[in-house]
Parts: structure tokens; C-alpha cells; sequence
């Protein structure tokens, strides 16, 4: 329970269905001094949220430390991954590493059958099998973030609020007289806030910025630079650069500490090569596949072989470190970590 | 709450609503019931009466000992204490260093105990305080304060000696002079008082700056409007721990004991962190090998159990205890360490079925 209104609701259904339910809210990160943060999620607000809505659906609730996996799984991997020049999605690292894994392993100890969340995304059991499949808000579905599990996690997972839209979730909570019905989604990463993500790395891992050029794509030096960390593929702003026409980075060397960039069209890739690559039934077979690279982006055609994907037409500013999630209409097929791009 | 403190502090908080400080006949029903207050407690303690300041608790009663004691005493504003402290003391001795005045924080042995004479060592010209607690709320380690007291006053007699007693109290003699402390905490819901009121004791002649400043109540020690209910319960509750403390000390103590020896029996490789020897009553700290505490107190909580593990940060998420790795414990070690704490109204029916309890779920754990 993050203290939003969907985890809320996915207490209430579960609850009202019958179930022995207990609300857990994860401990993820603290200040320097192991203070709650006052912003971005995993505030105390938040927890004091979800506390009094276990209160007000009669159901135990603890606090969970899990800040050591989180900063080894997540946090670590992200400031390694701006330093090495790929764009990272901590959420996704963060469902992977702490909340389908070490959250996941406790429940036997707990004395839980089934994890629950309040991702819009819906889950089924077929013939033995469990599905994965878009939430029924089109416009909320979160199964992208949610790619890489399989049998092992879905079988011991329930998304009741993927079967509602966001609006019905909303009006749940307003009918229970819940005190997050009407509390704004979080945007931010949440242990970045509502500050600017290089600000985060500065803070804490300065030496990951080592100055270096922005230099176009014959190698020319256009402009110094104060870290690869501080740019993502396809960033038109802040490149210190002018030149008449737009510029875009298309290409980070963290080896050489470069930005290259280059007219849009430069944007484009064909091809991505592919690491944990994951399928939901626990295999799947290279041909045609339906790909997402981006939380809210549209699926695109493409061709899977031997962990490279080629996409039917170029597709811009794709990133290494983004996640790739393969579709068979609304069922989730797999997903993988996107390592390089041609 | 002890009923009897109830109806003691009940009137306070209707009829008798006065401010003791006022000139009316309500005023001096509330004050006179105040000044009696603090009479039984000095008693209680050994003390004289106005060597008794009212607070708010025992965290602000430590803070007002060590920062009264260190910023009144110029130029001597050194601070010597132990790694086990309290929050209230480490956080104040925290707040001390970062405003430029010398902190010496002293090491124990594997039993929470820290050396008389490691104390007296860090003392030296610079120090203003000394501070000591009686009683460790983890393991429940007693501490000579005596002893502690001796030896830093013969080495260094300007030094003053605080200990926080809010654990001792209601299991410990608590007499300031055999103690041989300037400066003592206690507070009331220890011992069956109201949450939210504490005394300070402070000797005679012991000058503090405040704390918090304001009208000048408590001899101008602690501003601030009197809570005469709470000064009543407490001076209620103390006098009904006194007369509890007998049975308090055989029977808790078996009910303590009693719950050591089945966990021990049934997991046979817990280790108890509480000491053998020179331990209070009421305390019992064991690490169970393999058992991550966070889980297991969860689980105690849904079977009707309350324990607990070093302090709960603000978001309710459980900390390592810093009394634990102070012992000598890995993070790790510490993580798998639960505290049951026992009080005035624990039966052994109720901990012989905690006991199979927590030997039912940690055997099931691992």
C-alpha cells in the first residue's frame, strides 16, 4: 500500500471478496540520516495514508523495511546506468528486484497465499497458465512495468484494480469515504522527487560527472559537457549547442565521456540488442512480435532473433536501459532490458 | 493506567481546572495539589521537593538535564555518555557536537555494560555532564550508578551525573543520595502514570539553563503552564509502584524468567541477548538465529502478541537497534533480535501462552 488510491482500492476489493488481507507499505529509501523523505512517494504522509486506510478496512498493517534492496537493486543500478550513458526505469527495476522478488519471497513467512497491488494491469489463470494483460483503462495500464514476470510471480500475484478504470477506482474510494480518493498521482521517481534527476545524481554520486565534449556526428567539438550522466538519447534541451537547425543526442560514450548528436532523422533505430529477456509462460519463440519500448508509448512491429529485435520501421530515440514489453494483443508476451541499439 | 491514578488525575481535568499559578481559590486548590505532588515524589525518591521539575516526559527531561547542564556551565561544555543511551540523550549529544562542544561517547562489553572507570577516563577539565542510564530499555542491563558516580566525583567533583531512570523506576531503589546523581530522569507511563509527564530531579545547588524558556514556572527550570493532572498522576503512580514494587520484582521477575526458559527450551540455539546477571526484571532481548524480527513481530502482532525491536522510525518501519550493535552485534545479528518487555499487569497465563506463541512461529520460520 503506497498510500495512493489504487492500492487502497485493491485492499478494499480484496477485503470486501472474503479475503484475510494485511496492508504492508515498503520502506524504500530515506535521507542521509535515515529520515522518510517529505516528497516524491514513500513519504510519511503516504505511509500515514495507507495506515488509516488498513485502519478503516479493519486489517493489519506494517511497515517493511526494504531500503538495503531497493538502493542495491535500484538506485545503485540507476546511477550506474545514467553513468554509463543508458536511460534507466527504476520502476521497472524496482518490480523486478524488490516488490516480484524479495517482497514476493516473504510471503510463506507471512502466512499469505497471493501478493497484491493496485497496478492496472489484470491477470488470468488459463488452462494452468497465468496471463498477464493490459489494465481496462487504456490510458493507465501499467502491464509494461510489468513484462518481466512469469508463472513463478503471476501465480502468486492479484491485480483486482486492473479490471476497473481509474474513474470506477476513484469512485470506490469516494463511496468508502477514503481519505486518498481524490489524492493526485505521483508523477516523480520517488526517490528523485519533484527535482530534476540530474540533481539527484549530483547529490549523490557526483563522481559519475566527468566532464567531457558534445561533438557532432563527424567528431567535431561543439561544446563541453559536465557528465554523461546529465543527457539521454533524443534530449534537444541543454546540449549548449547552436547551429541553426534542432540537434539531438543520438548517440553517449561514457568510455570517452561524449555526447554525440545529430539531426533527428540520426534518431533512428532499426535495431536493439536484448538482454533478460523474460516470456510470461516461461518461453517463447523468435519471429514476428508486437514490441513496446516506452511506459505509454504504441506497440510497433518487429522481428525477434536470437535476443536482437528488428523493427519493421525505425523507431526514434530509442535508448539502451529501457524496457522492451512484446504484446499479443492485450496478453503480455515478455518483456527485455534494451543494451544497445543500431 | 493504574485506575487509582485515573481517579487521582480525573478532578484536575474537570472541576479543579485551575492554574496553579493564578490568585483564586481554584487556583490554589490546583496549586496545592501540585506542591503535594511533587512532596510524595521527592519522598519517594529521597529528594527535597523543589529538587523536582515537572516536564513533559522523559525525553525532555534528559534534554533539559544535558543541555541545561552543559550550556550553563562554560567553559566547561563537555558532554561524556554511552553508546546505549536513549534516543533523547544521543540525539541531544548529537545536537551538542554539531554546535562545537566536546562529546565523548563511551563503548560497553557484550552485555550492554559499560566500565566505571572508561567512564571516569573520558572525563576530563572540559566536561560538564555525565550521563548514564540506570536501567538499558533493550536488554534491561542495570548499571552501577553508583559506582559510576563514585569514581568520576573523586577524579573530577565539578563533573555532574545524570542517569535516566525511566526504566528503574517501579523495579530499582531509587534514592538520589545513595545514587550519588545530580540529575535523574523518570517518567509516568513506565509505571502506570499518564503519557506525557516526567520529573527531572535536580540537586540542590545545581544550576540548568532552561530548556524552555517562558513565565519562569518551576523555579524558572521549566516554563510554562502546569499540567497539574499529569504532576498528579504521576505522584500517583509512583506511590502505587513503590508500594507494587515487592511483587513487582519476585513476580515479574518469574513471569520474565519463566518466558526466557520455555523460548530457550524450544529453540534451542536462541541466544539471549539480555544479560545473566545485573538485569532488571522486566526485560527480555533474544536473537533467533535465521528469524527476521520484522517478520516475526508482525506475525506475534496477529496472534495477539506485542514486542518489539529497537525503535520504530516516524513511518513505522522498525530500525536496527544501536544498543544491540553497540553490544557488539552484527546488523544482521540485530535484525534477528526481538525485546518482550514486561509490566505491572503481564500474568504468567498470559506469557506462557506468549511463550508458545513466539516458539510456534519462529519454529515455523525456520
Amino acid at each position: 500500500m503506497s498510500g495512493g488510491v489504487d492500492s487502497s482500492v485493491a485492499a478494499a476489493l480484496m477485503s470486501d471478496a472474503g479475503h484475510d488481507v494485511m496492508g504492508v507499505t515498503l520502506k524504500l529509501w530515506s535521507g542521509p540520516n535515515g529520515e522518510a523523505p517529505t516528497a516524491g512517494c514513500c513519504t510519511v504522509s503516504d505511509a500515514e495514508d495507507a495506515r488509516r486506510v488498513a485502519a478503516q478496512l479493519d486489517i493489519p498493517y506494517y511497515v517493511l523495511d526494504h531500503t538495503d534492496d531497493f538502493r542495491d537493486g535500484v538506485v545503485d543500478r540507476f546511477v550506474h546506468d545514467y553513468a554509463t550513458g543508458r536511460t534507466p526505469n527504476p520502476c521497472i527495476e524496482c518490480n523486478r528486484t524488490v516488490k516480484f522478488d524479495r517482497l514476493l519471497s516473504r510471503l510463506d513467512d507471512f502466512g499469505c497465499d497471493v501478493l497484491v497491488t493496485g497496478h492496472h494491469a489484470r491477470s488470468r489463470e488459463v488452462d494452468g497458465h497465468w496471463q498477464l494483460l493490459r489494465g481496462n483503462d487504456a490510458a493507465k495500464d501499467q502491464s509494461y512495468v510489468l513484462s518481466m514476470l512469469t508463472q513463478r510471480e503471476l501465480s502468486r500475484t492479484r491485480f483486482p484494480v486492473g479490471e476497473l478504470t481509474k474513474q470506477q477506482v476513484r469512485e470506490i474510494a469516494a463511496e468508502m469515504g477514503m481519505r486518498t480518493a481524490t489524492k493526485p498521482e505521483s508523477m516523480d521517481i520517488c526517490f528523485v522527487g519533484e527535482r530534476d534527476y540530474r540533481g539527484f545524481l549530483h547529490d549523490v554520486a557526483p563522481q559519475v560527472f566527468a566532464p567531457g565534449w558534445v561533438v557532432d556526428s563527424e567528431g567535431r567539438e561543439l561544446a563541453e559537457h559536465e557528465g554523461v550522466a546529465g543527457f539521454t538519447i533524443g534530449q534537444r534541451r541543454g546540449l549548449g549547442v547552436a547551429l541553426g537547425e534542432p540537434r539531438f543526442v543520438i548517440r553517449i560514450e561514457p568510455g570517452t565521456s561524449t555526447v554525440v548528436v545529430g539531426r533527428r532523422d540520426q534518431l533512428d533505430i532499426r535495431r536493439v540488442g536484448l538482454e533478460q529477456l523474460t516470456w510470461t509462460r516461461g518461453s517463447g519463440a523468435d519471429g514476428p512480435v508486437m514490441a513496446q519500448y516506452r511506459a505509454h508509448g504504441e506497440k510497433v512491429p518487429g522481428w525477434l532473433t536470437d535476443s536482437t529485435l528488428v523493427f519493421d520501421e525505425p523507431q526514434e530515440a530509442v535508448a539502451p536501459g529501457q524496457t522492451v514489453a512484446f504484446y499479443d494483443g492485450d496478453a503480455v508476451l515478455g518483456g527485455a532490458l534494451i543494451v544497445s541499439t543500431h | 493506567m493504574r485506575p487509582e491514578v485515573w481517579s487521582a488525575m480525573a478532578p484536575f481535568a474537570s472541576d479543579a481546572f485551575g492554574n496553579p499559578s493564578g490568585v483564586h481559590g481554584v487556583s490554589r486548590t490546583a496549586k496545592n495539589a501540585l506542591e503535594e505532588s511533587r512532596e510524595r515524589i521527592a519522598a519517594i525518591i529521597g529528594a527535597q521537593p523543589l529538587e523536582v521539575v515537572f516536564t513533559s516526559g522523559g525525553t525532555e527531561s534528559d534534554n533539559l538535564a544535558i543541555k541545561g547542564a552543559v550550556l550553563n556551565s562554560a567553559p566547561r561544555q563537555g558532554l561524556v555518555t554511552t553508546g546505549i543511551e536513549h534516543e533523547a540523550v544521543l540525539e541531544t549529544a548529537d545536537f551538542l557536537k554539531r554546535l562545537g562542544m566536546p562529546v565523548t561517547i563511551v563503548g560497553v562489553d557484550s552485555e550492554a555494560r559499560v566500565d566505571p572507570m572508561e567512564i571516569a577516563g573520558a572525563v576530563n577539565d572540559d566536561t560538564a555532564v555525565v550521563s548514564v542510564m540506570m536501567v538499558n530499555n533493550e536488554t534491561g542491563t542495570v548499571q552501577d550508578i553508583a559506582a559510576i558516580s563514585r569514581v568520576v566525583k573523586t577524579l573530577h567533583p565539578h563533573v555532574l551525573l545524570h542517569t535516566d531512570a525511566v526504566q528503574a523506576f517501579g523495579c530499582e531503589a531509587i534514592d538520589v543520595d545513595a545514587l550519588g546523581v545530580d540529575l535523574l530522569t523518570i517518567s509516568a507511563h513506565k509505571f502506570g502514570g499518564p503519557k506525557g509527564s516526567g520529573i527531572l530531579y535536580v540537586r540542590n545547588g545545581t544550576a540548568l539553563e532552561p530548556v524552555i524558556h517562558g513565565g519562569g514556572q518551576e523555579l524558572g527550570r521549566r516554563s510554562g503552564t502546569h499540567d497539574v493532572a499529569s504532576a498528579v498522576g504521576i505522584a500517583a503512580a509512583a506511590q502505587a509502584a513503590l508500594d507494587d514494587r515487592d511483587r513487582f520484582e519476585t513476580e515479574i521477575k518469574a513471569i520474565r524468567d519463566h518466558m526466557e526458559q520455555r523460548v530457550v527450551a524450544v529453540v534451542e540455539d536462541a541466544v539471549v541477548n539480555t544479560p545473566k546477571t545485573g538485569r532488571s526484571s522486566h526485560h527480555l532481548n533474544v536473537r533467533f538465529p535465521g528469524v527476521r524480527n520484522e517478520t516475526l513481530l508482525m506475525l506475534l502482532d496477529q496472534s495477539g502478541v506485542a514486542a518489539s525491536a529497537g525503535s520504530a522510525c516516524q513511518s513505522g518501519a522498525a530500525t536496527v537497534s544501536h544498543v544491540l550493535e553497540a553490544m557488539g552485534l552484527t546488523p544482521d545479528q540485530a535484525r534477528e533480535s526481538v525485546r518482550f518487555t514486561f509490566g505491572w499487569t503481564s500474568t504468567m497465563e498470559e506469557v506462557d501462552r506468549a511463550a508458545t506463541i513466539v516458539s510456534d512461529i519462529v519454529s515455523r520460520l525456520r
